[in-house]
This record gives structure tokens, sequence and C-alpha cells, in this order.
């Protein structure tokens, strides 16, 4: 029984702890996790409908989970360089991070747009 | 004109009914309507003296009125080649002999001057054909001054005789090899007359000499159907190539010019002129005509032509078919060979066998009276031995006056070829299905063959279809016909054709599906049922469907032969072909509109959770640049994007890869400067920033 509550407790400590940490995450991060959360769910949502009636014009079924989850990947490429602490992207300048966001997202989605028939 | 177009088109559709017939039938109507046709002259005149001569010698013979513009046109054809000095010698030979049918004025000083030129012709010929124009022309104009004779005249007829081959045939010159029997004719023509205009009596040698010529002529004579004699064209005959009616013709003329036609041949050279028919040309017509002429008349204006020419008369019958049913009595025609009436004679039936049995004759010996009106021998009632059938008639001449039978040849005696036909009684018409016992009967109906009914029938494979009848003649005896047939046909169009076996009237045949079980292909079903019984002497031949029986058959084993595909309607392949009916792969399920929309509200959920994140995190546009020019851009940087997206939007809906590619091209250049210029700015300032 205690170790039940100290597994709870843990879980919950652990939660919180993520919580706060999280907190101090820069706004524009903040953002573009949001961004990420927001093409993953339309995603899951549009498996959901293909699960429920069926994949019968797959392409466009593919291009669709496709074009969340790219722009779902391009935007962590972006939160990567963005991100200050990441010694790795010291030199570049967040707006040619934001540059090349939206180019590799343009190029996504015209061949999403092709696939999608 | 427009009348003798009219007149022109009903003797043309005249002329098309009248057909050649099998038996030798004296020169007709038919004959002069052909002529008309044949002779019309273009504009009133003949297209050469040859012609005008060859129309008014038939149009004579065949006593048809001449219209009296033909002959003025034929006379100032005649008095035009005559009076000209650049005449020919063949000119003025057939302008004479057109002259001496039509028979125009020339005054004596042309006539000198026409004898003149002839004369110098005879002695300046070296060919067959310069010889029978100049002598020809010669003996022409003797015919109206008579004291015109040739000098030389036995060397003459040597240098003629010259061209003879010896073998029958003639030469037409000296260098030309090239020979023929319708220059036999020309030769004998001519040579009879170089006798004729002789001054004094040639030497008989000279003369005789010519019967071995003439001899050989008629060793190459050929006969046709014991009836026909003619002179065909011989082998070897080069480029002069007259075809058997032309080179006959010749001949006759000669033969009759020197009357030196047997009196045995005449008869059968007159069946062969008569046997041609209606000729199909001008050329052929007179030809006929001509000789027919020659071998009626006794005379041909040549001191030699004594007795020896003899009259042929022709028999025939106008109707060949004798109807027992209509009372048909029997009808013999005797006739010149030009159509004309024969000296008063008697036509008897020496006998009548059936066609080719050697049996006695049926009929007695008897004479056929004689219709003064209608110029027909007839035999009113059919002896009572003659039945339906076919048979040969044998007919014989009698002349009444004794002298008449050294000037006319009748022939012997003629058989005739004819058919007697009438109604033949079925009686008895029976069909039945007989049981596998033996007489057992199961079905039996009565045919009614002159009527309509049909009957109708069921059986299977241990039946036997049983169909009989009886058929006798009008006098009451047994008659087997050329067809008795019974043919059972299957829905599917495969027919099978069986003979009806007969014992004397009684016709009978039994059909045992047992052992027709295979020939039938072991199709079950409905067969029609169709009888045939046909003979030519059968007035009341008769095809007819009789009903139908269906079929009860087994199973085909796998061995089984197949039946044979029934042809295919030609015509079909290029008719329409059966409608194709296409497999379509089944549309996919697709799901309800409703659940579909729900799904796409949904997927704005997430849209919406973004939107009211972001404004829980505190997003503002604070950090927009303030910079007019910045703030340009940077506008234009987001209606870029805008407008990227539109066009994406576009591309799905309504344009291609190529056209929204091309367009991507612009904007993207344009974004590109747009976001680089705010962008930088941005970097700038945020540098500035930091720096600071």
């Amino acid at each position: 029984m205690a170790r039940e509550k100290s597994s709870k407790d843990n879980a919950q400590a652990l939660f919180n702890s993520l919580r706060s940490a999280y907190a101090v995450t820069p706004v524009n991060l903040k953002i573009i996790d949001l961004y990420v959360g927001f093409a993953v769910f339309t995603a899951l949502i549009q498996v959901v409908y293909m699960a429920t009636v069926g994949s019968f014009p797959f392409n466009s079924f593919l291009s669709g989970v496709l074009s969340c989850v790219g722009t779902a990947v391009l935007a962590v490429c972006l939160r990567i360089q963005v991100n200050k602490e990441n010694k790795e992207f010291k030199d570049l300048p967040p707006e040619r991070a934001f540059a090349d966001f939206v180019l590799c997202n343009l190029v996504l989605h015209l061949v999403i747009m092709n696939f999608l028939g | 004109m427009a009348r003798s177009l009219i007149g022109f088109m009903v003797l043309l559709l005249f002329l098309s009914t009248c057909e050649a017939s099998p038996i030798y039938q004296p020169i007709s109507v038919c004959h002069r309507s052909a002529a008309l046709v044949h002779f019309s002259p273009d504009h009133g005149s003949f297209k050469s003296l040859e012609e005008t001569y060859e129309a008014l010698r038939t149009f004579d013979v065949l006593g048809i009125q001449k219209k009296p513009n033909v002959t003025a046109t034929a006379c100032r054809l005649i008095s035009e080649a005559v009076g000209s000095s650049s005449s020919t010698p063949k000119d003025l030979f057939y302008a004479l002999k057109a002259n001496s049918v039509a028979k125009c004025k020339i005054n004596d000083k042309v006539f000198q001057g026409i004898i003149t030129r002839l004369n110098a012709a005879v002695n300046d010929a070296s060919s067959l054909l310069d010889f029978h124009y100049s002598v020809g022309g010669l003996v022409l104009v003797k015919s109206s001054k008579p004291d015109v004779h040739l000098a030389n005249a036995d060397g003459i007829f040597r240098s003629v005789k010259a061209f003879s081959q010896g073998d029958g045939k003639w030469r037409y010159s000296s260098n030309n090899p090239e020979s023929s029997a319708f220059a036999a004719g020309i030769a004998l023509e001519t040579l009879a007359g170089i006798v004729s205009l002789a001054s004094s009596e040639l030497d008989q040698s000279l003369v005789s000499t010519l019967n071995n010529d003439i001899s050989k002529l008629f060793d190459s004579i050929e006969k046709y159907d014991n009836e026909v004699l003619y002179f065909d064209v011989m082998l070897g005959d080069g480029h002069d190539h007259q075809g058997p009616l032309a080179t006959t013709s010749s001949i006759v003329r000669g033969l009759t010019a020197f009357a030196a036609l047997p009196g045995n041949k005449i008869l059968g050279l007159a069946n062969f002129f008569l046997g041609v028919g209606v000729p199909g040309d001008a050329k052929d017509l007179f030809n006929q005509i001509d000789s027919l002429a020659c071998l009626e008349s006794n005379r041909q204006g040549f001191p030699l032509a004594l007795l020896m020419v003899s009259i042929p008369l022709i028999l025939f019958l106008p109707s060949t078919v004798l109807s027992l049913t209509k009372k048909d009595s029997l009808q013999v025609k005797v006739n010149t060979v030009l159509g004309l009436n024969p000296p008063p004679l008697t036509v008897k039936l020496v006998g009548a066998f059936t066609s080719g049995s050697k049996d006695a004759s049926l009929v007695e010996s008897q004479e056929l009276g004689f219709d003064a009106g209608t110029g027909l021998h007839n035999l009113n009632n059919l002896p009572k031995s003659i039945d339906v059938g076919s048979y040969t008639f044998v007919f014989e001449i009698v002349l009444h006056k004794p002298e008449d039978e050294k000037v006319y040849v009748t022939g012997g005696q003629k058989k005739v070829p004819v058919f007697v036909t009438g109604l033949i009684k079925i009686e008895n018409a029976e069909i039945a299905i007989l049981g596998s016992d033996l007489g057992s009967i199961e079905t039996q109906k009565k045919l009614d063959l002159a009527g309509q009914s049909a009957v109708s029938l069921s059986a299977n494979h241990l039946r036997k279809l049983r169909v009989s009848f009886k058929l006798t003649t009008p006098h009451g005896l047994a008659f087997n016909p050329h067809q008795v047939l019974l043919k059972l046909r299957h829905e599917s169009k495969v027919e099978h054709l069986f003979v009806v076996g007969n014992s004397g009237e009684q016709f009978e045949i039994i059909l045992n599906f047992l052992g027709l079980v295979e020939k039938f292909f072991y199709l079950s079903g409905r067969y029609d049922i169709e009888l045939t019984v046909g003979d030519v002497v059968m007035d009341n031949s008769l095809l007819r469907a009789i009903g139908h029986i269906e079929l009860d058959l087994p199973e085909p084993p796998e061995k089984a032969p197949r039946p044979p595909p029934q042809p295919v309607d030609p015509y079909s392949r290029y008719g329409p072909k059966a409608e194709i009916t296409h497999i379509f792969k089944a549309p996919e399920k697709r799901p309800q509109k409703e659940l579909s929309f729900a799904f796409l509200g949904l997927t704005f959920l997430p849209l919406l959770g973004f939107l009211f994140g972001l404004y829980r995190l505190g997003v503002n546009l604070k950090n927009f640049p303030t910079n007019t020019v910045a703030a340009t851009f940077a506008v234009l940087f987001h209606v870029g994007i805008g407008a990227v997206l539109l066009l994406y939007v576009f591309f799905w809906l309504k344009l291609d890869l190529f056209q929204t590619l091309k367009l991507l091209g612009l904007l993207g250049v344009f974004l590109v400067f747009v976001g680089h210029r705010i962008l930088s700015y941005l970097a700038a300032t945020s540098a500035k920033l930091k720096s600071a």
C-alpha cells in the first residue's frame, strides 16, 4: 500500500516536475509544440476515419496523413534549429530556419496536393 | 421523231419476247421485227452500200414494206456510186446488187460506163475478191442488158480456178496462203457468174473439174443432232475468221448459183439456218434470211439452175406440251422456211412411242384433220392409250400432187418429243405413328394434301412414322413421279431427306426412329414435315408442309457426331454484332455523407485547439515591424504565402501540374524576394537588440 502510494506519488511528482520544467520553455518553442500537436492530432483523426470507412481512395488518405506528419516533422526541425539551448545551430539565425520551414512546407504541400487526386 | 422512237422501243420490247425455240420453226413475225430493229437507217440512209443492199434484200425477202424515203435515199446512194468515176468495183457491185432489189432507174449511158469499167476491172483483177466484184457486177448488169458478155471467159475461169487449194478451201490471192471455206463460197458464185456470162459454151471439162472441189467441200460438212448440217470454220482459217453462219451462208449462195445443192442436204442446211433463231445483229440476220431465200427459191437467174434446187418443208408443233386437263388437241403446222404456205398436203401421225422405249407404237397410223382457216393439222381427241408422260411422236408429210414431190423436200419421218401432262390423283393420304410392336398404330391421321391443314404428332425414339398415299393418272394407271421426297427439318434448321418408295400405285415410307437416332444427331424437339411430289408431266406437283412432329430422342453419348453447322446468312457479316456487356468493377462502398461531414468537422477540432492554445499562450502581434517598408514587406510575405496556398487549392480543383508549376515559379520568386527582405530585416533588428 505504501509502495502503491509511493508509485502514485512518484508519477505525480514526475508529472509536476515535467510541467514546471516545461513552463520555462520560451513561448516560440511552445507555439511550435502546439503546432506539432495540432498536426499529429489531425493525422490521428484521419487514421480513425480511414479505420471506420475503409481506405478506398488510398492516395487521398496517404496524402492527408503525410501532410500532417510531414509538417509536424518540419516543425520539429524548426524547433531544433530555433532552440537557443541547442549548441549545434548556434550560428543559424532563427529567421533563416523559419524561411527553410516555410519553403519546405510549400514544397511538401505541392507534392501532397498532386497526390491528393 | 418521238413517234419513230416509241415505235422502235415497242419493236425492241416485242423482240425481247421472241425466244429461240428448240424445234426448228420457220421465219416468223419475230424475224420481221428484228429486221426493222437491226436495219433501222440513220436519218433515212444506211452507212454503206453493202449495208443498204443487205437491208433492202432482207426487207424484200421478209415482205416488209419499205418506207418511201428509204427507197429514195437508197436510189440516191446507188446513182451516186454508179455515176462516180472513182467508185471501186466493190462499190459498183453492191450498188448494182442493191439496185436489183430497189429497181431504181439508171440510164443507158451510165450502164455503158459501168460495163466498161467492170470489164477493165476483170482484166486487171488479181485477187479472188477482185474477180468476185467485177464478175458479179457484170452478171447483175446482164439482167437489164442481156447482151453483156465476158471476153476470154476461159482464161478468167482458169484464173479463178487457180485459187482452189483442192481440199475444198480456196485462197483469196496467189501470194497469201490463207484459205477458207468462206472463200470457197465466193469462188463458186464467181465461177457460176463467169459461166453465165460466157459468149460461147465453156469447155465442159473445165466445169466438171469443179465437181471435185465441191465434193471435197461436202466432205467437210458438219452434222449435229442428226438433223442439222452446216459448214464450220475449218482449222487454220487464218485471219478471215467468219463464223459458221457466214461460212455456210456463203457456200449456200455459191452452190445455189451453180445449182449444185443435193436435195438430201437441203433440209439439214435449212434446219441449221432456222436453228439460229432470231440473230442478234444485222449481218447475221442478212446471212440467215438470204440463205433461206436461196434454199427456197427455184431460180437464181442462172441458166444452169435447172431443177436441182428443192424447197424444204418444215413441220413443227406450235406447242409440244399437251394438257389432258385442258383437253388440248395435237396441232401440227407445215410451212416453207420463209413461213409461206405449203402445197396441198396431209400430215400423218405414224406412231407414238414412250420416250426411251423401243416398244410398239401406242397409236395406230392416222391422218390429221386440216383446218384451212388456221392452217393447222389437228388431232382433236388424243387416243385413250396416251396417258400422262413424255412421248416421241412420229409424223410424215404426204403431198397431194405427185409433181410437187420433185419440187419440195419433206425429209421423211420426223420425230418430235411431246409431253402430255395431266392431273395426278392423290388419294388415301395418311400419316401415322406406329408402336414398337408389329402393326400397332398409336396415332393415325388423314392428310388433306390439297388444303392447308397441318397435323401435329409426337413420338419418341421407340416409335415409327409412316406416311402413305396412292397416286393414279387420269386414265387410272399407276404413276411413278420423278420426285417423291419426305423432309424432316429440326428447329435448328438441320434437315433430313428421305425418298418415298412405292409398289405400283401405293407409296409408303416408314421411318424407324430407333435406327435414325444417330442420323438425327440425337436432336430432340420439333421437326417440321414436308412432302414433295413432283414430275414434269404433273399438272399439280406439290411441295407442302404437312405438319410437325415432336420427337423425343435420348441424350447423345460422349462421342456422338455433332450436327453440321448450318450455313450462316452471308450478309449477316455486315450487320450489327451482338451487344457487348461490359463488366465493370463494382464501385467501392462509400461511407454515408453524414459520417464524412462529421469527420470533416472533427478534423477542424485540432485547429481550433491550436488557436485556443495560442490564445492561452498570449500570442500577440506586438513584434510586427512598425517601419512602413518593413511592414509592407511583412504583409506581402504573408500575402505571398497565402497566394501559394490558394494556388494549391486551385491546383486541386482545376489546374494541372504544369500550369501550377508555372505559376508557382512566379509566385515563388516573388515570395523568396519578399521573404528574404523581411526576414533579413528581422534578423538585423534582433541582432541589433542582442548586441545592444
